[in-house]
């Protein structure tokens, strides 16, 4: 097993270099005696198990997830420099055939107890549980799964990435919007979509939309798209699309990217598609340029030469978190952080238009999901008119009457 | 176009013009049209937009030196600072802005001017008539608001991530203090007697009233519209009236400009103008308040003694800043 390795944040560019060395001295207050930073150590539990795309567009960069959470840091040591605290990422990639409890063992060994992780779901539980006696506490920046959210809930793990009923009911609330309201849905046969597909179901009945039709899209292996791979899906999209009643629009659920980008322009009806093709809601996007959102594309293209993916957002996210922490309380002790994380007037500003806040029921993060078709963000949900006597970001996902958490 | 090689001489040419007095009364604003990449002249008295003016890309803040002669904007995905000639509206000139400039301070004696570098964590200081950088001073992350003391003594930054007002002294150039406020701080204004500098915090939705002698929060300010979501109101522009007895600061999305009473910190009044307002400046009367309405594509209006909003003039699409000639 590869042994964690230490990353130090980045310092990027001329400019930061500048402010590396002429930050030293800075002080919070004047004529305060300068001793040496507090460190406040993040760990990164790092999947590298290949997730497969259809589109070459869509192929993850091998450092997503890590140069998002590298920005953030660099953000945080910069802030830092007026706080007196710096920041240390620490990269330990989990292979599949890996024990991700012996990961975590070792980087809590080395005192580092806060940690983002892009694992699945099922290694995600077992480190709670391990993580439990070690005092720490995990940022899940991928897995969307609504059960992490209730029955499997833990109170030391903090949901930065949207759940599949979030998601779901964002895209909904849009189509909904549209007066799109008679939905046909087609879902994979991996476990995931099944999952997806209930969530859709869900939001649905939610928001008052109608299912007109459900097809399953079995996967038989070889469906990508090589020479023979375009004659085969123009003859066979269409045909697998045929004889369905009336509908607005067709829905699909499919997380492995099987065969959910085959079906714009290639269904039988002409009816736009959403879901995992098309219409795509997500938590973010390389084109998202509101509030302020230009100036984080813009910093993160300078450092990673290439555009922000959404597990990328999530972990900026994750970091900025724990960097607010550490500067409201002028503290690196990783329990005040995660004290301050949890209180209830703690937020995180994240390009979204509005400060994002946790659910102390099952600590999911609210917030705005970007409904985007690839090229330009469509709409932001929640979508006027959806309203919520406490936060109208509830309207997405779990909310507090409906929860099955019980955090422990 | 003319443009102006040796600046120096422009700022002489600009003299003499300043020293002919311009038609009585006449006011014009000029607005910075972040999308359309125009600054739209508006003739105050006729209330209309009279000519638009093309400029760098994504033009966000806007000043204009302290003679009148020329109008400084930040033309942000240009990387520069271009220098307008009010009387013909051409470009004469730019300024080594570093990397793109958001917004800007000039400093009380007409120089040097203080720039935020939003992209790279820093304030550059420039001298204007020799176009030159003297500085360039790391802040906090994503620089926005600068502000001058009426002294001259004090430089104030705000970091939009990094959540703090930053305190620099004008002659070392050093960071004497940051103080954090609440999330994404925008704006940074000082009184005119220089007691107080009110920071207004998007996200937040607050203003935080700080003490510049003792770098502290003294009063927290926060607003409650009737029928609006908390998270629909972010405060970003301030301006205090001569007096320092009334604040305006406009709030974002909420479609509002808070009248406040600055020795009880409570709001009196909310004004409704145009869509999304951030910006505002008055006229050099103090009969008006102007304000930059970013998705409505027009700027209202104020009339500052009734409180009244009595005109939306249209400009270009998504308009940031507005600054209003002296004469």
């Amino acid at each position: 097993m590869e042994r964690p390795t230490l990353v130090p944040h980045d310092r990027f560019g001329r400019r930061a270099l500048i402010a590396a060395t002429a930050g030293i001295g800075l002080v919070g207050r004047p004529g305060a005696a300068r001793s040496d930073p507090a460190t406040v150590q993040v760990g990164y539990l790092r999947w590298l198990e290949p997730r497969p795309t259809i589109s070459l567009l869509d192929k993850s960069p091998p450092d997503s997830g890590l140069a998002g959470a590298k920005l953030a840091m660099s953000d945080n040591n910069t802030t830092g420099r007026f706080m007196n605290q710096q920041f240390e990422l620490s990269d330990a990639p989990v292979h599949a055939d890996d024990d991700p409890v012996v990961v975590l063992g070792a980087l809590a060994d080395r005192g580092i107890v806060l940690l983002l992780s892009d694992l699945p779901a099922d290694r995600l539980l077992s480190l709670a549980e391990a993580g439990r006696a070690r005092q720490v506490t995990l940022f899940n920046i991928q897995a969307p799964d609504d059960a992490l959210r209730q029955e499997n809930c833990r109170d030391n793990v903090i949901h930065v990435a949207p759940s599949r009923s979030m998601l779901a009911d964002a895209l909904a609330q849009y189509l909904v919007w549209k007066k799109w309201s008679r939905w046909v849905l087609i879902y994979g046969s991996h476990p995931e979509d099944a999952l997806l597909a209930d969530a859709y179901r869900r939001a649905a009945r939610r928001f008052g939309a109608r299912i007109v039709k459900e097809r399953e899209f079995k996967d038989a292996g070889g469906a990508r798209q090589t020479d023979s791979g375009v004659v085969q899906t123009q003859q066979q999209m269409p045909v697998f699309t045929q004889g369905l009643p009336d509908y607005d629009v067709l829905i699909a659920a499919d997380e492995n990217e099987v065969f959910a980008d085959y079906l714009p322009y290639r269904i039988w009806d002409a009816r736009p598609v959403a879901g995992s093709s098309g219409l795509r809601p997500v938590s973010w996007d390389p084109t998202s340029e509101s509030w302020g959102g230009t100036q984080l594309q813009d910093r993160f293209i300078r450092i990673a030469h290439r555009r922000m993916t959404e597990l990328d957002m999530q972990a900026w996210t994750a970091c900025r978190m724990i960097g607010e922490a550490a500067s409201r309380t002028a503290s690196a002790d990783p329990a005040k952080l995660m004290q301050e994380i949890k209180s209830s007037d703690f937020a995180v500003a994240a390009y979204k238009g509005q400060k994002l806040t946790l659910r102390d029921w099952d600590w999911q993060l609210r917030q705005p999901i970007l409904l985007s078709d690839g090229r330009t963000v469509v709409s932001i949900s929640p979508q006027p008119g959806f309203l919520h006597q406490v936060t109208e970001l509830d309207t997405l996902g779990i909310d507090r009457p409906e929860t099955r958490c019980k955090l422990r | 176009m003319m443009r102006c090689n040796r600046l120096p001489a422009c700022f002489l040419a600009g003299l003499i013009l300043a020293a002919t007095p311009g038609p009585a009364g006449a006011y014009t604003a000029y607005v910075t049209n972040e999308r359309d990449n125009t600054i739209s002249v508006v003739d105050l008295d006729q209330m209309k937009t009279v000519k638009t003016v093309p400029v760098g890309q994504r033009p966000r803040g806007i000043t204009m030196t302290a003679d009148g002669t020329k109008i400084l904007v930040c033309a942000s995905d240009d990387d520069t600072i271009q220098m307008i000639d009010a009387a013909t509206l051409r470009i004469v000139g730019d300024l080594p802005s570093g990397p793109d400039p958001e917004t800007f301070a000039l400093h009380v004696s007409g120089n040097p001017l203080y720039v935020s570098n939003e992209d790279d964590s820093m304030i550059t200081v420039i001298d204007v008539p020799a176009r030159k950088v003297i500085a360039e001073i790391p802040t906090g992350v994503e620089p926005e608001g600068m502000a001058v003391s009426p002294d001259g003594q004090t430089i104030v930054n705000t970091s939009e991530t990094t959540n703090m007002a930053h305190f620099l002294d004008y002659k070392t150039r050093k960071m004497v203090a940051a103080v954090l406020v609440d999330a994404r701080p925008r704006v940074a204004m000082f009184k005119h007697d220089g007691s107080e500098v009110w920071v207004s915090s998007e996200l937040g939705g607050t203003v935080s009233v700080i003490d510049p002698g003792q770098h502290a929060v003294t009063h927290k300010i926060s607003f409650d519209v009737q029928g609006l979501r908390a998270e629909a109101i972010q405060p970003v522009g301030i301006q205090f009236t001569r007096d320092d007895a009334t604040a305006f600061v406009a709030l974002g999305p909420a479609n509002r400009v808070a009248v406040i009473d600055t020795k009880a910190y409570k709001v009196r009044k909310y004004l409704l103008v145009g869509q999304r307002v951030w910006q505002m400046t008055f006229t050099p009367d103090q009969k008006y308040l102007l304000t930059t309405n970013g998705l409505s594509n027009d700027i209202s209006m104020i009339d500052v003694a009734s409180l009244d909003v009595v005109k939306s003039i249209p400009v270009g699409r998504l308009p940031w800043g507005v600054v209003v000639s002296p004469k």
